[in-house]
């Protein structure tokens, strides 16, 4: 890639025994909010601590700006991390911690007061310059670890699980703010989260990880629709699945006659995979994508499996549903609460659930 | 004398701790009866008898003056007190030089292989003060370790006098304080956050940086603290340069010794030792000046 901020090339890292982190090639465009998803356990911070310089690798390269960063230590690296204890010094102000970076530069004192300032304000903390981190709020705190880390304008700001520490309110308004920031500055980031949902609202593209391995890297769309494999199906959100075999396959729809289920005829869904007729496949359905109605509806393009509501669950701004398909198959639906055609469904009540064969997407089980 | 002080002041700093702070008054008793019987009266009554004098036979004679203290502005102790705050102030610089590297390291290994290092560095006291220092002059005498090696190799001709020097004593009192300055560092170190020291290296900042803008100033409590427990007893000392520096070498703690023991002036003695608090006394006084000084400039911005 030309306009290449951030590669990795073939980057290994063993502790011990272990390998942390295993044959992974990334390449991070400039200006791109990349993020490196994965359980905990998966190498993602291993892959960040690598970037940032505190790690060698043991195999493979990084490249930052076209720069090989073999050997170069991380105070000569141009990259910022944003800890994700925050790691604030607590014995100097928000000030003296944003500046502390342009000081260690020898930067000219009127340039580090008006750039520390600037980063200040776009943090919105102009009025705390004075405070120790102690005497922040959390939300503060994470904002002056990201004023300390963009004041220097680095190339790639590196962040660990940035808003893990955060409740759940405060941690839903960093997400928008956090991705508005980085549009501003047009700074490049690599995020490292286990939080799915706050990868796909943040990031331009999602590599998800396991066990060391990158398995897939694409836009939060493609990640989410279409994911190369169960793992990253089941990583990336709520997934319904059917296990059976492969009967019918045209016009990138196969069909798929799930086992242990009367089904009218074979259910058809998108097919991304290379498979063959008879090939053992789970189907994979979102369960927003699920429709629930009372009436057999008439035979058209959509797929139609009989169920029983086992449970009804109410979130507020969702309606949950647990549908029993069969004794082995427990599938979830989510309904908007507010949905035009809104019909609620009670325990016990026996329902058809629908869903068109485009939604739906098939893997190698 | 640090034992009761010590013992003293975590009593009442638990005060300040609300979760102790239920704790009825009276547990501080036996604590207290105990650093007022043994230490306070005893501390009286030394002060009462450095306003006294001393009778022909080495008596002490219950006339009140302040001759002791007039006395003690001769030159000579001038010179040998200034030689003690040196040799103390040297000890406690080269236990801080010596001992940081040491606690850092130690603080910064594998939880389960801190406990072997730190009982390493206490091996020491389980032998008595008085042997080990007996231990250091075998080894620096004439026909000891070192020149007989040396003369072994045939690099020397003639054993060197390595006993009997200033730099003998400064080596008894390093290798005797060390473990004093070690143990605060360690504990202010192991609570040292290792995240901050990586935020300063993602920061640009040398090695040297870290240590001076992060490391240094947030275990400045244990830098405090150890050098504390090593100046203070230094300044005191009377074996260590007794023995490893023999006649020639002597400091304030010989001298209290000498008038107490040999010369049997016990007023005189007594008077030396409350100047030598004072200086103690002060010498921290300036210390906490200076540091609160620092610490305001520092949290101006």
């Amino acid at each position: 890639m030309a306009d290449c901020s951030v590669e990795t090339r073939n980057l290994v890292k063993r502790h011990g025994a272990a390998t942390a982190v295993d044959r992974v090639s990334l390449q991070i465009g400039r200006g791109e909010f990349f993020s490196i998803l994965g359980p905990s356990g998966a190498g993602k911070t291993s892959v960040l601590r690598l970037l940032a310089g505190f790690e060698r690798p043991d195999e493979g390269e990084v490249l930052i700006e076209g720069c090989p960063m073999t050997g170069v230590p991380p105070h000569r690296r141009p990259v910022n991390l944003v800890f994700q204890s925050y790691a604030l010094f607590p014995h100097l102000t928000v000030f003296q911690n944003v500046a502390f970076g342009l000081e260690m530069r020898r930067l000219p004192g009127a340039e580090i007061e008006s750039r520390v300032r600037a980063a200040l304000e776009m943090v919105k903390l102009e009025k705390q310059r004075t405070r120790l981190p102690s005497q922040l709020s959390g939300g503060e705190q994470q904002r002056v670890a990201l004023a300390r880390a963009l004041v220097n304008r680095p190339a790639v700001v590196l962040l660990d699980e940035p808003l893990a520490a955060l409740d759940q309110q405060l941690r839903q308004e960093m997400q928008v703010e956090l991705k508005a920031i980085q549009e501003q500055v047009g700074v490049t980031m690599v995020c490292v989260t286990h939080h799915q949902e706050e990868a796909l609202i943040m990031s331009d593209r999602v590599a998800v990880m396991d066990r060391g391995r990158v398995l897939q890297v694409g836009r939060p769309r493609d990640i989410y629709e279409t994911p190369a494999s169960l793992f990253v199906a089941r990583f990336v959100g709520l997934s319904n699945e059917l296990t059976g075999s492969v009967v019918k396959l045209e016009q990138g729809l196969c069909g798929v006659d799930p086992s242990g289920l009367a089904s009218f005829r074979p259910i058809m869904v998108r097919c991304l995979q290379d498979l063959a007729i008879g090939d053992r496949v789970t189907v994979v359905l979102r369960p927003e994508r699920v429709r629930l109605s009372t009436d057999l509806p008439p035979p058209g393009c959509e797929n139609v499996l009989a169920a029983r509501v086992e449970k009804t669950i109410y979130s507020g701004h969702e309606l949950h549903y647990l549908l029993r398909l069969s004794d082995q198959v427990l599938w979830k639906a989510r309904v908007a609460n507010g949905a035009g055609d809104l019909k609620r469904f009670a325990a016990g009540e026996q329902v058809f659930v629908r869903w068109n064969a485009d939604e739906g997407i098939v893997l190698r089980a | 004398m640090s034992t009761p002080a010590a013992s003293g002041s975590t009593a009442t700093g638990s005060d300040g701790n609300g979760s102790l702070a239920r704790y009825p008054g009276w547990i501080l008793a036996p604590g207290l009866c105990w650093a007022v019987l043994f230490f306070f009266v005893p501390l009286l009554i030394v002060l009462a008898v450095s306003f006294a004098s001393r009778g022909t036979y080495g008596g002490v004679l219950w006339t009140f003056s302040l001759t002791n203290y007039v006395n003690l502005l001769h030159p000579l102790y001038f010179r040998i007190f200034g030689r003690s705050i040196f040799f103390a102030a040297v000890t406690t610089a080269l236990c801080l030089v010596l001992g940081f590297p040491l606690a850092y390291y130690i603080a910064r290994l594998p939880r389960r292989r801190q406990g072997l290092w730190l009982v390493l560095v206490l091996i020491p006291f389980w032998t008595n003060f008085l042997v080990r220092t007996y231990a250091w002059m075998f080894i620096l005498r004439t026909e000891g370790v070192i020149n007989k090696l040396l003369m072994g190799a045939g690099l020397i001709d003639a054993p060197i006098e390595l006993l009997y020097s200033d730099a003998a004593v400064l080596l008894g009192l390093v290798y005797g304080y060390l473990p004093f300055m070690v143990l605060p560092l360690y504990a202010a170190v192991e609570r040292l956050d290792p995240a901050l020291v990586e935020a300063a290296c993602d920061l640009y900042a040398s090695r040297w940086s870290v240590f001076r803008r992060v490391v240094l100033p947030l275990t400045k409590p244990g830098v405090i603290a150890g050098c504390l427990l090593v100046f203070m007893p230094s300044l005191g000392a009377f074996i260590t340069p007794d023995l490893l520096g023999g006649a020639r070498s002597m400091m304030v703690g010989n001298l209290i010794q000498h008038e107490y023991l040999v010369v049997r002036d016990w007023p005189l003695g007594s008077a030396l030792s409350f100047v030598l608090m004072g200086v103690l006394i002060a010498a921290m006084a300036v210390y906490y000046r200076i540091d609160a000084g620092m610490n305001q400039e520092g949290s101006r911005r």
